[in-house]
């Protein structure tokens, strides 16, 4: 009884968390309003070609290539436009990334989507290196 | 065995073992990409290789959990599974979806989302298969003669795994919202109902090999059931930390995610003194191993494994690095692969009727995989903390960090070969066991 109490009582307090979190949370810290077209054009071609299997993004994915949460703040618009469009694997240390091929647009919704998650408030990820010279 | 309908378990068991060889073919893959020898990139780049290796792995569980369901089920409610056909025809529908996914993978068809890359038109099969199998084996429970704790608890893991596929199926265009539902599915199922199936199988093997009381078994069985869910629930949050979801996940998911090792504390207290309790005269020892080894290894990684990156203060430096594969490799195996070997390898001789429980074939593949395993958990481990100590703590480039790194996954190729040495004895072993047979029914 206590266990069947208990897991009632807990189940609803997740659902009430969850509403919350949905109705006002996540759309006040992920600027929810600055989801434009061109960053959900972004987001389809992020999941389309399935980036999170190399990469990790708001910290989830793959292990394998750079986390991408804030590359538009380490790498900038160009560099990234780069790597997006070019017609050999991508690669700077010898692992490679598929070579993609993206046109301008598709590139640019990729930047968009890119920018936005840089913006969203993650509750201090990623950490600021602490024994940083 | 004592029903003929038993026998449709093996087909999910062989499934079992093809797949998880094959699951284990991409990880090699994956090492050595890791190392620095991405040689198949063209052909079978990271991402299709770890999307495999993820699917594949939930897909034999699944088929194992399965199994273990059409073998279980008939025994404990003490009838006949209401049709066989049909649980064939759910068998090769399984399988078609399943191969169909993974083919499917090496195209570029799939969903960019961890552990659920199966795509949508897929997922509505995979939707009218598991309905088929929860059909099968609810009526065959509703109808038979008893409706014990251990098929009740089984028979509803079960069914909320399958309702919590649904979450899974839904677009979301906020990255933060599809992630946040994304551990409706992948959470819920490890550290919920998921505990519940490892239980229930838990609970018949522990009936089955120690001989001890049903009515002692339960009682456990029903504790841990609570355990699972007064902690399992809200320690969700402790992925809902660093996603763009509000800060009280931290207080909330730090602290029932730290208690969630209470129940696999719990199963491994419990396997264990039901076996010293028991009368050890069970003539398939392998199999005990087997289950005190789920009880005991899932404790380790899912339960120590797991705390010790769950306190939001160290999350947010271990979140997203090779410190979750560590952790996710050994919990995986302990509480869902050995625990479906334990009932695959219990269940094999009842159902050939070959008793080759003795032979050293089982005993290497038991220590072989296990010690494999453990040293893999180990090289992720020592991969983990040198990653996140260079790059997080110390401010190198993700690849710099990468590269420095590398050798670490020299020693993951060697723990993984001892490891792939134990399953190659396993599956040999469990292939020379035969066909099932009527003959190896027994009256009780
Ligand atoms: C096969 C694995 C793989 C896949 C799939 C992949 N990438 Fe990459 N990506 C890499 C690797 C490896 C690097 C880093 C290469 C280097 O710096 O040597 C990289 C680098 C990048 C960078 C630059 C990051 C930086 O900090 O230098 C961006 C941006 C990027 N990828 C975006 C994407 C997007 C968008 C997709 C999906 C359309 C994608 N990647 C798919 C492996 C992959
Ligand atoms: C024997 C050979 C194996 C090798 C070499 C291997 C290697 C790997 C590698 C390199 C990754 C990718 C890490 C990354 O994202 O960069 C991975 C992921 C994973 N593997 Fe394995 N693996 C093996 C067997 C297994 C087994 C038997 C299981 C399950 C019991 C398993 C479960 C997983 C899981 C759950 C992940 C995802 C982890 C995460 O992202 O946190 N693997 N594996
Ligand atoms: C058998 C049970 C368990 C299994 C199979 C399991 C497996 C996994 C896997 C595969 C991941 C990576 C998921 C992803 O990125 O998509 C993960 C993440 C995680 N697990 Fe578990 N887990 C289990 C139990 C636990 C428990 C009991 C705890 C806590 C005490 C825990 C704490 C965590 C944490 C904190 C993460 C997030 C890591 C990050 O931030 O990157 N797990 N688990
Ligand atoms: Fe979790």
């Amino acid at each position: 009884m206590f266990f069947l109490g208990g897991t009632v009582v807990f189940f609803l307090v997740f659902l009430v968390l969850s509403a919350n979190t949905l109705s006002s949370g996540i759309p006040r810290q992920t600027h929810a309003d600055k989801v434009s077209q061109a960053v959900i054009d972004g987001k389809i071609l992020f999941d389309e070609n399935n980036c999170m299997g190399c990469h990790t993004i708001l910290g989830e994915g793959a292990y394998y290539a750079p986390e991408l949460t804030k590359v538009v703040d380490r790498r900038g618009a160009g560099f990234i436009k780069a790597v997006l469009t070019s017609k050999q694997p991508w690669t700077l240390s010898g692992r490679k990334m598929v070579a993609y091929g993206f046109n301008d647009k598709e590139a640019s919704d990729l930047i968009a989507f890119f920018t936005w998650i840089g913006e969203i408030d993650l509750n201090g990820f990623p950490p600021e290196p602490d024994l940083k010279k | 065995m004592k029903y003929k309908s038993q026998k449709v378990a093996y087909m999910f068991f062989a499934l079992s073992i093809v797949l998880l060889l094959l699951q284990i073919v991409y990880g090699f893959i994956m090492g050595f990409a890791h190392a620095g020898f991405d040689g198949l990139h063209d052909f079978i780049p990271f991402n299709t290789a770890t999307a495999t290796h993820k699917n594949l792995l939930v897909v034999w569980l699944l088929s194992g959990f399965m199994g273990a369901a059409y073998y279980i089920i008939p025994e404990e409610s003490q009838r006949e599974l209401v049709s066989v056909p049909l649980a064939k025809l759910q068998f090769w529908s399984l399988a078609a979806v399943g191969v169909t996914a993974v083919i499917g993978f090496h195209f570029n068809w799939w969903e960019g989302r961890k552990f659920l890359e199966i795509p949508r038109p897929l997922d509505y099969l995979v939707v009218v298969n598991v309905l088929l199998f929860l059909g099968i084996i609810l009526v065959t429970l509703f109808k038979g003669k008893e409706k014990t704790t251990t098929a009740m608890v089984l028979a509803m893991g079960l069914f909320f795994a399958a309702l919590l596929y649904l979450p899974g199926m839904v677009w979301f265009d906020n990255q933060s919202v599809d992630s946040f539902f994304r551990w409706w599915v992948v959470h819920l199922w490890v550290e919920g109902v998921w505990e519940l199936i490892m239980g229930g199988i838990l609970a018949f093997l522990l009936i089955k090999l120690t001989g001890v009381d049903r009515e002692l078994i339960e009682k456990w069985l029903y504790v841990i059931v609570g355990l699972t869910f007064l902690s399992g629930i809200l320690g969700t949050g402790h992925h809902y930390y660093y996603i763009g979801a509000p800060k009280y996940w931290l207080m909330v998911g730090g602290i029932f995610s730290a208690l969630e090792p209470l129940a696999f504390l719990g199963m491994a207290l419990f396997a264990l003194a039901m076996y010293r309790k028991g009368e050890k005269n069970h003539p398939n020892k392998i199999a005990l191993y087997w289950t005190l080894g789920s009880a005991i290894v899932s404790f380790a990684g899912a339960g120590l494994l797991g705390i010790a990156h769950t306190i939001p203060s160290v999350n947010i430096w271990t979140h997203g690095t090779l410190i979750t594969a560590m952790h996710g490799h050994l919990a995986f195996w302990g509480a869902y692969a050995m625990i479906v070997i334990a009932i695959i390898t219990y269940a094999m001789p009842l159902m050939t009727g070959r008793k080759l429980y003795d032979r050293p074939a089982a005993h290497y593949a038991f220590w072989l995989s296990n010690i494999g395993m453990i040293g893999m958990t180990t090289a992720f481990a020592a991969a983990g903390v040198a990653q996140v100590y260079l790059e997080r703590k110390v401010g190198m480039s993700f690849m710099d960090a990468q590269k420095a790194i590398e050798v670490h996954f020299w020693i993951l190729i060697g723990a993984a070969t001892l490891f792939t040495i134990g399953i190659i004895y396993y599956a040999v072993n469990f292939f020379q066991h035969g066909l099932p047979t009527d003959e190896a029914l027994v009256k009780e």
